[in-house]
């Protein structure tokens, strides 16, 4: 597993091909990128809770499906629109259970891991209210899996 | 006992305060206890910490909720719901 913090972006393609060259059991890899939309932002974090946060997020997926290794890197600080914020590439041996620990991980990891996202809008800097339907996307696992 | 307290994002601005240890008086042994000795420090606590403010709570990088206990050196953080990703 990994899990990288960090101001620097990273290339989806080089991670990937990291993650599928780990194991020749490794069938499919489902990756997830998030990109800034329309305004710039400042990402804050709590640096000694975030990696850990994400490790047991990720902890999770594994107890609930097969996966293989898992990469988990998310940026902090000044972003501007269409920069890249998170990736989350999941190898499994087969695609059912990549994608579903991908949508899994990138579900909790919206409403457990501690990032803030402040805006600078036109009109001033805002921060990010919560989405009561980022919630509802990770309350629906609850229960769910292998 | 001391307990080192953390506030980030909008509520750290709220507050004007990053970080701080403080002495906490006999019988604030949990996080809502801590919340309503919060409270009691002035306008901007007051609001910071009112019913309905959502603020949520680590202990020791663990969230938890308003029932878990603390104890002394524990690191307490306080912020708004979380919006990575």
């Amino acid at each position: 597993m990994k899990v990288s913090v960090q101001r620097e972006d990273f290339d989806l393609s080089a991670e990937v091909k990291a993650l599928s060259k780990k194991d020749t059991s490794i069938g499919a890899v489902a990756s997830f990128v998030g990109i800034v939309r329309e305004v710039a932002m400042m990402l804050e974090h709590y640096p000694q809770m975030t990696e850990s946060s994400i490790k047991r997020i990720v902890e999770e997926a594994q107890s609930r499906w097969q996966v293989m290794d898992c990469t988990v890197i998310h940026r902090y600080g000044e972003l501007k629109p269409s920069d890249q914020i998170v990736l989350v590439a999941v190898a499994s041996a087969h695609r059912g259970d990549a994608f579903a620990a991908c949508e899994f991980i990138m579900d909790y990891l919206k409403t457990r891991a501690p990032f803030w996202k402040k805006e600078h809008r036109p009109e001033g800097a805002r921060w990010v209210e919560a989405r009561a339907a980022d919630d509802d996307a990770a309350e629906r696992w609850a229960g769910k899996g292998r | 006992m001391k307990v080192k307290l953390l506030f980030f994002a909008g509520l750290r601005e709220q507050l004007g305060t990053a970080a701080e240890e403080i002495e906490l008086p006999a019988g604030v042994n949990t996080v809502a206890a801590l919340r309503l000795h919060l409270k009691s420090r002035g306008e901007a606590y007051e609001k910071a910490f009112s019913e309905k403010a959502l603020v949520r709570t680590a202990v020791n990088q663990d969230m938890v909720q308003p029932g878990a206990r603390i104890k002394a050196g524990d690191e307490v953080a306080f912020f708004p719901p979380v919006t990575g990703g």
